[in-house]
């Protein structure tokens, strides 16, 4: 059962692999959005600095967002979904496995990738050590809310701006105490409370998202 | 199948249906008259606020259109819980029924909250908790819409708008919360919505009938719904046939 989800999530990697511009373009997605900001509002860095934590996770859940409809619609297609769906093992385990293949290959590397883009919104460092942590932390909450809201369309027309509309409402609480921790850190105070926070959802989110998914599968694949 | 409790039979669309029919006018009916009593109790008899003056009087409408809100997410969440696990057709037409009900009423709160806030904090909008918190429930009502009106197949409609609702509703009080939260680290000057917690009795039987009259309102408006739902969903069986046929049209 566990050689089942770890061959699951060794199959995304290689897919991922084979096609790293899948993967780099939402992290260039992450890259423009958060570049446009300074041009639509305002280069000052002591606005920026407010902005910055706002920004950062704003872009990093809509690019987030933007790989998801990858999740399970190109297996769908190619009737790879329904295969694993008929493997003698729980739809849950395959929508965790999945949930956690999209954390490690599209939500680290914005959680990488969010410090040097700090640097640009003239964060301090220890604000940017946060933000890293609460966007690793969190993006695994995105992860699971949003592999519901990818079973949910699958096959579906117009199923991206769907997506939009079904899971964006849902990541409120991650945005709301990931802000909050790197907003205490610049305003000098503790971020442990937030992060802390944040992390209980993300556990819930991690435990009980995939239940909802698979459930979700289950009626997409009907 | 189910022995005990006779009333099953009315999960069946066709046994439901005229059900639905009779009881329709009756919710009208009280809803008419429990608007009248409301509404002469908010606009005749209750006495002007010191306070806030004539403007309060939106509190008749806005305070049941807020209940009612809440209120329908969960009777969806219910409905949505029992057809995932009877699957029974009717929960998820009552599911669908209802959402376009409680979408009218998150947005007449959020009106009505506005026509509310312009005159007694000079704007029209706060990113107060609880307004925040009822845009998002208006959110939430959007996305559900939109997802079953997005699938062909009802089945698949009614299932997947089901989990999308246990959901959300799952999540709806970690979101007040998180809201809540927010709102107390960034609010600068803040609004108190809860000023006046010594409310004449007169006001609030007012609102009451005015709540009782939207919930009779919403009975009666989903019931109707639902109607429709079920004639289009069963139009190839039998006795929906029956029933649109011309000779039988006039049969009660």
């Amino acid at each position: 059962m566990f050689s089942f989800a770890l061959h699951l999530i060794a199959r995304d990697f290689r897919l991922a692999l084979r096609r790293p511009m899948d993967v780099a373009s939402a992290l260039f997605f992450f890259l423009i959005m958060a570049s446009l900001f300074p041009l639509g509002v305002s280069p000052e860095p002591e606005l920026l600095r407010q902005l910055a934590p706002g920004i950062l996770w704003i872009g990093a859940l809509l690019s987030n967002m933007l790989s998801l409809p990858r999740l399970f619609a190109e297996d769908f297609q190619d009737g790879a979904l329904e295969q694993m769906a008929l493997a003698p093992y729980p739809l849950f385990l395959l929508a965790m496995s999945k949930t956690l293949a999209h954390w490690l290959i599209c939500g680290i590397p914005l959680a990488f990738l969010s410090p040097l883009l700090g640097l640009q919104f003239d964060l301090p460092p220890d604000a940017l050590g946060i933000l890293f942590v609460s966007l690793l932390l969190g993006s695994l909450a995105l992860a699971g809310i949003g592999a519901v809201g990818a079973a949910l369309i699958l096959g579906l027309r117009n199923g991206g701006i769907l997506l939009a509309l079904l899971i964006l409402p849902l990541y409120i609480p991650a945005l709301i105490f990931g802000t909050s921790a790197v907003d205490a850190v610049t305003h000098g105070l503790s971020p442990l409370p937030y992060l802390l926070l944040l992390a209980a959802f993300t556990l819930g989110c991690a435990v009980f998202a995939p239940l909802a998914a698979a459930a979700a599968l289950k009626v997409s694949l009907e | 199948m189910f022995s005990t409790p006779h009333w099953f039979k009315f999960a069946a669309p066709a046994a439901f249906y005229p059900l639905a029919g009779k009881m329709i006018p009756w919710f009208w009916a009280l809803a008419a008259l429990f608007g009248f009593i409301g509404l002469w109790l908010g606009f005749v008899v209750a006495p002007i606020d010191f306070q806030q003056g004539e403007g309060y009087r939106i509190i008749f409408v806005h305070v049941g259109a807020s209940w009612m809100s809440m209120f329908i997410y969960l009777v969806m969440a219910f409905w949505a819980a029992i057809g995932l696990s009877f699957h029974t057709r009717l929960s998820g037409m009552m599911t669908e029924a209802l959402a376009p009900t409680g979408a009218l009423f998150a947005f007449l709160s959020l009106w009505t909250g506005a026509f509310w806030g312009k005159p007694m904090w000079g704007a029209w909008w706060v990113w107060d908790a609880r307004l925040t918190s009822e845009l998002l429930l208006f959110f939430l009502y959007i996305a559900f819409i939109a997802l079953t009106r997005a699938i062909d197949d009802p089945r698949r409609a009614d299932k997947s708008g089901a989990i999308l609702v246990l959901a959300s509703v799952v999540n709806v009080p970690i979101i007040y919360f998180s809201v809540r939260l927010w709102n107390s680290l960034h609010q600068g000057a803040s609004v108190s919505l809860t000023r006046s917690p010594s409310m004449a009795a007169i006001m609030l039987w007012g609102m009451l009938f005015c709540a009782l009259a939207m919930w009779m309102y919403s009975i009666a408006v989903s019931l109707t719904r639902v109607r429709r739902i079920i004639l289009e969903r069963e139009q190839q069986t039998e006795w929906v046939k029956h029933l649109l046929s011309p000779v039988t049209a006039t049969a009660p």
